[in-house]
This record gives structure tokens, C-alpha cells and sequence, in this order.
């Protein structure tokens, strides 16, 4: 009986047992199939709801294929200016928050990689108080307000700037680069910035690209700062807009029990197509989340 | 830390020259090394602009801040907050709200990740194996705001949930449930389980990984079928990262979702949806009662630390006296 090892350090496949086993891997398999379909069809429902006629949507009754097909709610998506302004400002804090925030890190988590850094022991004890320790809701909204960040663009980028919790995983890593390298680089000359940028984040990438794909998401499904800093609708980013045609067609369908279905359709459409588009970024990257995230929890799971 | 680590190399090996000496070294460390220093120097800033302002702004809990005042300007007022916070229904509504959700997430959706990833590992097609995966931590990825308006179309009288129970016949008419209080908790945890659960195994699944496979060999020459496998060696080896995982459940259980809440409230179900979280919102934010709003989660922080303490301290029991934090 053999045992094949699988490079991917996954479980070597056990060959054969007997009846008991086969029983075993039956219901295994069968419970696995039940759960993935229920991901994957009220998934699938939602995007063919997306391409249903607003009549049809009413009356409902489908679920793998829209009664009638209609580009129709996402013509209406588009003719609204808004949609365009939204995703742009996604766009820009994404990008932005994610290249500014990348950089600062790595920047602070190089200087704290060296052991023989003066006043480490203080910045790396801030660093971890920051990490179990917040003021909260309120006083940190003051501080955004007294900033002058309140309806600003960069109170998606700024207090977005530095997490310790992605210091650490880069420290980590930067730890791991063998030092005979940077000692010849400063044989050469070069000092600690050259070291660091033309050395250690080339050399870093695996790990940069983690923690830039992860922030990314964070920064495109981020809602929260929006509502809480961001009243000025043209800073509006497509979370905040689903946001709000969410609210409001969940006020128009109980204000509307019993009265027209015409609007209640058209927001519900709307509202449809608008998760679609929003969602359609993330299933893009979604392959490459994937290739990293098992190597971003590794290196997020070394402690300090 | 050893005293060596954080000193230049090649002087740790000194006696321990007097404070002014030590003064002077450390000036002439810092200005020797002061292109790493000013890499670090913008994170220091950071951290105390962003992180330990707000932490010393904790003490408008215990003033009366009104918009006009600034943090230093508002009275002190004491405890005042906090007595009020004992009388106030709303508050302990939202309380109750809160452990509810937190009890049952805890119930089924903390053991629902350990069970799944026990099924994943046990597969021994590696397409399959690759497919749940992929398809399960899909939901993780999206936002709660994508989630909410996906589950307001499910829930509608024509969507998906009531047309599937019309037809296998469970039920006679369609009805929306998002607009049932009664029902809300387990929407709020049987939605983030819908989401988070398969996420929630890459971590046992990466521990499962590293256990040596002889073990299943020896076991099953010693007659030992799949079940045992898993209750005897399986389980056993993930005891430490299950004991991890459930401290820092448990020190979130005030804790709460304010995105999935904000998104799947509305005004028939709010007094079984707010939970403390969307409370402070609403009266610091909403409201402008920025002192009583704070004193609210600063008690449920001080709270939640003596969970994480005590819950510390009992698993450490049940793990030999090993503290696993």
C-alpha cells in the first residue's frame, strides 16, 4: 500500500479503505457538494436577477434563468452620472490608499527590522499597544474633525496609512533576507534608503503584494469611513452609493405595501445591477487573492 | 529582550558605563543612524496622532463635551456617565441584542469552520478538494453592504428564499422575512456564518497540514477507521490554535458588526437589531452625545479585557497550565 506525498504539503491521499471508508468519503462528499451549492446558487441567482426585465423581477419565479433576459437595469446604472463619479473615487482611494499605504509600512517595518535601532524597544511597545488598544468610535471621529478631514478625499488615505499589524508581517520578512547582501550593497555605498529601495523591495515583493491585496479589498469594501466622515455625495464611493439605493428601496417597499410595484422594481433592478458592478473587481483579482492569501496567513501567523 | 539586541554591534560587550555615557551614546547612535531613524519617525507620528490621541480623548467619557467645547474646555463631570448608562433601557436592549448574536455566532459558527475543515482535509480528490475551497471563501471577499443588498433581494416576496420554500411546499404564502424582528438574530448569524465559515477553515487547514501522516498510518495497521482517524489524531493536534480561536471569540462577544447592522436594520426589526456598537453610533454620531456615547464603549472595552483575561486563564487550564496567548 502506498502512500503518495503531495509537494503542496496538503495530506498524502490515504489509497482505499474498506467499506467503512467509502461510506465515509459518500457523505463527506455529498455534505461538501450541499454547502459549495449553497454558496453558489443564491451567487448565481443574484446575477441573472441582475439581467431580468423589471416586470419579470416582480413577478419573481426564477431562480437559475431569468423569465425575460433585459439589459435594462444596467442602461439604467449607467445613464446615472453618479455611477461614474462613484467608481472613479473607488478607483482613486484604492490605488492611492493601497501604493501609500504599502510604501509607509514597509518604510517603518525596514527601520524596525534592525535589531541595533536606537529606541526600538518604545516604538515597537507603541506599536503593539496600538494593536489592542483604541479610543474608539467617537473620540477617533473628533480627531478626523479637528484634522479638517471631514469631507476631504484623504480621510480615505491618511488614517489609512499604517497598520502594525502589516509592520510586523514585513519586518518579518525582511528579517528573513540574508544579511551578506546589504553588506555588500553598503560596501559599495550605499546607505539605508538606497539599501532599502533598490535592495530589500525589489527582493520583497511576494510580501508587498499580500499586504497590497488584502488592503486593496479592504479599501474597495471599505463603507464605514464614508459614513461616518463623508457627507459631500461627490466623495461618494459605489459601497456608499449601493449603500444608500439600499436604504432607499428598503423604505419605498414598506412605504409601498400595497401600491406601486412600477418603482419598486426599478430601484430593485438598480440596486442589482449596482452589486454586480460593485462585486465585479474583486472576483477580477479573486484568482490572486487566492495564489497569496495561504502565504499571507503563514507569514501574518509568525509572532513577534 | 536581551540588553545586546538593541545596542550597536560590537559594544555589548561593555560594562555599564554611567547614565550621562549612556546619553551620549545614544545621541551619537542615533545621529549615526539617522536614515533608518527617519524611516521609522513617520510611523511614530502616525501612531501618536492617530492611535494615542484618540486614546487620551477617552476622557470626554468622563465630561460633559458639547459641540462647542474643545477636549480640554468640557467640565469634568465624573461618573456621571456611566451612572446614567446603568438606567438606560435602550442601552441594555442593545446589550441584550449583542450577546444574543455573539452567543449563538459563538454556538454554530465557531465549531462549523473546525467541522468543515475536517470534511475538506478528508477529501482525496484534489479537484473537488480545490473547488469547495475555491467556491467557500469566496463569500469572505465580498463587502457587507454587497451581502445586505444581495439578502434584501433573497428575502423579497418574489426572490429566491420564498420561491424555494413555495415550491418543496413549506410554506402556503410568501413573506419577507427581514421585516420579522422575531427573526433578525438568526438572519445576523446565520448570514456572517454563510460567509465567514469557509474562510474560517484556512487557518485549521494550514495547522492540519503539518501533522505528521505516519500517525495515520500507524493508526489504521491498528485497525482505527476514518471517524477514530479524525477524533484521536485530527483533533487532538489542532487543540492549541482551537483554544487560541476561542479566547478571541470570546473577548469579542460585546463586539459586533456595525457594518452587517447598519446594512440589514430597518425600522420593523431595529429593537432586536441594534446592537452596542450601532447604539454608540447612533448617539454619538446620529445624536451628538459625544461624552455618553464615549463612556458606552469605553465599559464595553474594559469588559471585554476581563473576558479575554478570564477566558485566558480557563483555557490555559484545560491546556496543561499552558497559556496559549
Amino acid at each position: 500500500m502506498g502512500v503518495v506525498t503531495k509537494p503542496n504539503g496538503i495530506k498524502p491521499t490515504r489509497i482505499k479503505g474498506g467499506l467503512d471508508s467509502r461510506v465515509f468519503d459518500t457523505v463527506n462528499i455529498t455534505l461538501l457538494l450541499i454547502f459549495t451549492v449553497a454558496i453558489v446558487v443564491p451567487l448565481w441567482n443574484v446575477l441573472v436577477s441582475s439581467f431580468s426585465s423589471g416586470q419579470a423581477l416582480a413577478q419573481g419565479g426564477f431562480v437559475f434563468w431569468p423569465t425575460e433576459f433585459s439589459l435594462e437595469n444596467y442602461r439604467a446604472v449607467f445613464r446615472d452620472a453618479g455611477i461614474w463619479q462613484a467608481f472613479f473615487i473607488s478607483v482613486s482611494k484604492t490605488i492611492i490608499g493601497v501604493s501609500t499605504h504599502v510604501f509607509f509600512c514597509a518604510m517603518v517595518a525596514y527601520g524596525l527590522s534592525k535589531k541595533y535601532l536606537r529606541g526600538r524597544r518604545l516604538y515597537v511597545a507603541m506599536g503593539v499597544i496600538t494593536m489592542f488598544f483604541s479610543g474608539g468610535m467617537i473620540p477617533t471621529y473628533l480627531l478626523i474633525k479637528s484634522l479638517g478631514l471631514l469631507n476631504s478625499f484623504w480621510v480615505y488615505i491618511i488614517p489609512a496609512l499604517f497598520s502594525y499589524y502589516d509592520v510586523v508581517i514585513l519586518m518579518n520578512f525582511f528579517r528573513n533576507v540574508p544579511d551578506a547582501l546589504e553588506e555588500s550593497a553598503k560596501i559599495d555605498g550605499a546607505g539605508d534608503w538606497r539599501v532599502f529601495l533598490s535592495l530589500f523591495i525589489p527582493l520583497s515583493m511576494p510580501a508587498l503584494a499580500t499586504i497590497a491585496l488584502f488592503n486593496g479589498v479592504g479599501q474597495w469594501n471599505d463603507f464605514m469611513t464614508t459614513k461616518l466622515y463623508i457627507t459631500d455625495q461627490s466623495l461618494y464611493p459605489l459601497q456608499m452609493m449601493l449603500y444608500e439605493i439600499i436604504v432607499q428601496s428598503q423604505t419605498q417597499s414598506m412605504q409601498n405595501i400595497g401600491g406601486s410595484v412600477v418603482i419598486e422594481t426599478t430601484t430593485k433592478g438598480v440596486q442589482l445591477a449596482t452589486i454586480v458592478i460593485t462585486t465585479l473587481p474583486i472576483l477580477a483579482i479573486y484568482p490572486l487573492l487566492q495564489r497569496y492569501f495561504i502565504s499571507g496567513m503563514m507569514l501574518g501567523a509568525v509572532k513577534e | 529582550m536581551a540588553k545586546s539586541a538593541w545596542t550597536s554591534p560590537g559594544r555589548s560587550s561593555e560594562t555599564k558605563p554611567s547614565i550621562g555615557r549612556r546619553v551620549k551614546q545614544f545621541a551619537v547612535d542615533y545621529v549615526r543612524q539617522w536614515e533608518l531613524q527617519t524611516m521609522v519617525i513617520p510611523g511614530i507620528l502616525f501612531m501618536i496622532v492617530f492611535c494615542f490621541v484618540p486614546i487620551y480623548g477617552l476622557t470626554i467619557a468622563f465630561k460633559s463635551y458639547t459641540v462647542i467645547d474643545t477636549l480640554d474646555s468640557a467640565p469634568w463631570v465624573g461618573l456621571e456617565n456611566f451612572r446614567i448608562i446603568l438606567s438606560d433601557r435602550y442601552f441594555w436592549d442593545s446589550v441584550v441584542n449583542t450577546l444574543a448574536i455573539s452567543f449563538l455566532k459563538l454556538a454554530i459558527g465557531f465549531v462549523l469552520p473546525i467541522v468543515l475543515a475536517i470534511m475538506i482535509y478528508e477529501v482525496r480528490f484534489n479537484r473537488f478538494k480545490k473547488l469547495v475551497q475555491t467556491v467557500s471563501y469566496l463569500p469572505h471577499f465580498l463587502s457587507w453592504i454587497v451581502l445586505g443588498g444581495m439578502m434584501i433581494t433573497w428575502f423579497s416576496t418574489t426572490g429566491l428564499f420564498n420561491q424555494l420554500l413555495l415550491d418543496l411546499g413549506l410554506i402556503s404564502n410568501a413573506q419577507n422575512i427581514l421585516l420579522d424582528a422575531n427573526k433578525y438574530w438568526w438572519i445576523a448569524t446565520l448570514s456572517d456564518i454563510w460567509k465567514e465559515s469557509g474562510w474560517g477553515t484556512i487557518l485549521y487547514l494550514a495547522i492540519m497540514a503539518k501533522i505528521d501522516p505516519t500517525y495515520y498510518e500507524a493508526a489504521k495497521i491498528d485497525g482505527a477507521g476514518r471517524l477514530r482517524q479524525i477524533w484521536n489524531i485530527t483533533l487532538p493536534n489542532m487543540k492549541m490554535i482551537i483554544s487560541l480561536n476561542l479566547i478571541l471569540t470570546i473577548s469579542g462577544l460585546l463586539g459586533s458588526n456595525l457594518d452587517q447592522t447598519l446594512v440589514l436594520m430597518n425600522s420593523q426589526n431595529r429593537e432586536k437589531a441594534e446592537v452596542i456598537n450601532s447604539y454608540v453610533y447612533r448617539m454619538g454620531l446620529a445624536q451628538g452625545d459625544f461624552s455618553y456615547a464615549t463612556a458606552v464603549g469605553l465599559g464595553v472595552s474594559i469588559v471585554s479585557v476581563i473576558l479575554l483575561l478570564t477566558a485566558n486563564k480557563v483555557t490555559s487550564k484545560m491546556n496543561d497550565n499552558q497559556s496559549v496567548l
